[in-house]
């Protein structure tokens, strides 16, 4: 009698594992999987050559060019600024330092279609800012330094919280024997603190780049969006998808589908690198 | 210096060598907050203080008429419904599908666990783009529910199951290390003891997981009501219809009305930011309870 209430309540419990199981693969399945393969056969049905074709249209390729030209100055831009805002917070005591820090993550709360109208609000055509810099030749917003403000600000966050913690764990014994021994604060930075930040930088970095590749919703206010000048990969997918071209929207939707897979499987690797360099140490 | 301290002659010189040391490090340590902050600023406090501005300019009575238009109220709206239902679904989908991801081993595990993130990486057009694909008129799923006169595309459940798919992966993704660190002990304890799967999840595990999960829930409205592309693309920007906030704002920013989008935009960025403090409140909670 027992034996036979037990091994129904096991029963009952693999019932319950395999339902929620289920649930899993059908939510991942119809959200994720389905529309990856919907959007990968959709653009391959035409054949290789088609596709090909439709990525390297001038327009298409303009922007694709664009896109990762600044996603990659911006990612280094922030690996930077991140890295060195990061350090200030952790290692120094400034005012208002709490306010600070509580306020990096705030990229990640604002809408971005309001993070795009901020910054032309402020370094914008019409703003005291903006007609200094224009007095001077120098043209921000609706141009490429706009669109690289813009993604600064979104992506802003990922660098400077992936490497925070890591500098807060961090020992400050090997510093001080270092110092100890003679070597100046440069040697110091490359040689002992750098190495360690690595991995959390790279996964930054990572973050940030996909981040800013996919961008729209602030680059849309602020680039202008000129077709063979400021237009974006996103903002030309989107276009496109607006005037019914589906296979011009397909090609260059489908390489920055690539590139995000290809990111992902980078930062895997950055975890397990890192992960492994931790039990070696 | 530094050979005064190798002969070693006295204790004043290495006191001398120290302070002038340290008063260069003092100084490097100014340069670089003082390099940190300006970037600081001008990228994130600016523009936070333009907007503020820019609102306060246009005067509290444009504001509220502005606010309180059929067009402003309904877009308003939809962003409270969409958000409301993203965050229902996603909240109790992502806790199963991270209790499946920590307590269950099954083949293919590790390949579905790394797609969860695929949402973070994808681009919002491109996202919306593949659902209009799936879910259009002419779609393999959209045309089966076309053919039962069921609108997804352009109409509320494309807006909805857009949202959901950028903000699938957060609850998921602050639960599953909880979930890990915590270990299966105290559930099957539990379990021996006669307790149902449930009665474990509700008094064991949940307990558990509470502040990981008040994490995730809060992203996840951060990130519904903010997001743009993807709810753009599926929702065809219809005023009076399937236009949310975000859209709304962006609609009215390009028609150049100024006051509306700007009073809209302010009433999101003070959304934003009680969420913010909300966020930061919870996670330092969530951190106390990880430490013990």
């Amino acid at each position: 009698m027992k034996i036979r209430r037990d091994s129904r309540a096991l029963t009952a419990a693999y019932r319950g594992d395999i339902i929620l199981r289920s649930i899993t693969f059908f939510y991942i399945g119809l959200l994720i999987i389905l529309p990856i393969v919907a959007i990968t056969s959709s653009a391959f049905k035409g054949g290789l050559a088609n596709l090909f074709k439709q990525i390297v249209q001038p327009q298409a390729l303009h922007a694709l060019k664009l896109t990762f030209m600044i996603t990659g100055i911006m990612v280094a831009v922030n690996v930077v600024t991140g890295t060195l805002f990061a350090w200030v917070l952790v290692r120094y005591r400034f005012p208002f330092k709490k306010v600070v820090d509580a306020l990096v993550d705030i990229p990640f709360a604002i809408p971005t279609v309001v993070t795009g109208m901020m910054l032309v609000v402020l370094y914008g055509p019409r703003s005291t800012i903006g007609k200094f810099l224009e007095g001077h030749g120098i043209e921000v917003m609706f141009n490429t330094p706009g669109i690289l403000l813009a993604l600064a600000f979104v992506s802003f966050p990922f660098v400077v919280r992936s490497v925070q913690p890591v500098l807060m764990e961090m020992d400050k014994d090997m510093e001080e024997a270092a110092r100890t021994l003679g070597a100046s604060n440069v040697v110091i930075f490359f040689r002992i603190v750098l190495p360690t930040l690595l991995p959390a930088i790279l996964t930054g970095a990572a973050l940030s780049f996909s981040r800013a590749l996919g961008e729209f919703g602030s680059i849309v206010v602020v680039a202008g969006n000129i077709p063979f000048k400021t237009q974006v990969s996103s903002v030309y997918i989107y276009g496109e998808i607006e005037s019914a071209n589906i296979q011009s929207a397909l090609g260059t939707a489908v390489v920055l589908l690539a590139s995000s897979l290809a990111v992902l499987i980078l930062l895997n690797f950055i975890q397990r690198w890192s992960s492994k360099y931790e039990i070696k140490n | 210096m530094r050979s005064k301290i190798e002969h070693g002659n006295s204790t004043i010189d290495v006191l001398a060598v120290r302070s002038g040391r340290a008063r260069r490090q003092d100084i490097g340590k100014w340069v670089l907050t003082g390099i940190a902050l300006s970037w600081f600023s001008i990228l994130i406090l600016f523009p936070l203080w333009g907007i503020f501005k820019e609102t306060v300019k246009s005067g509290l009575s444009t504001f509220v008429t502005s606010l309180s238009t059929p067009s402003s109220l309904h877009s308003f709206m939809l962003t409270v419904v969409i958000t409301t239902l993203a965050v229902a679904i996603n909240t109790v989908i992502g806790t199963i599908m991270a209790v499946v991801f920590a307590r269950q081993n099954f083949k293919g595990k590790l390949f579905m666990e790394s797609l969860l993130d695929l949402p973070f990486a994808v681009s919002p057009v491109v996202a919306g783009f593949m659902f209009i694909l799936l879910f259009g008129p002419n779609g393999w799923i959209g045309s089966w529910f076309e053919s039962m006169n069921i609108k997804i595309i352009y109409a509320l459940p494309g807006m909805v199951i857009a949202t959901l798919f950028v903000t699938l992966p957060f609850v998921a993704r602050e639960i599953l290390p909880i979930l890990r660190e915590f270990g299966r002990e105290q559930e099957e304890a539990a379990a021996t003891l006669g307790a149902s799967q449930w009665q474990t999840f509700r008094r064991v595990t949940l307990p558990s997981i509470k502040w990981g999960l008040a994490y995730g829930v809060t992203l996840t409205i951060a990130r519904s009501i903010g997001e743009f592309g993807a709810v753009l693309v599926v929702s065809g920007s219809i005023i009076n219809k399937t236009q949310t906030a975000t859209l709304m704002i962006h609609d009215q920013f390009t028609g150049f009305n100024y006051a509306g989008a700007f009073s809209a935009a302010m009433v999101l960025a003070v959304v934003s930011f009680i969420i913010l403090n909300v966020i930061h409140i919870v996670y330092e909670k969530k951190e106390k309870k990880e430490l013990l």
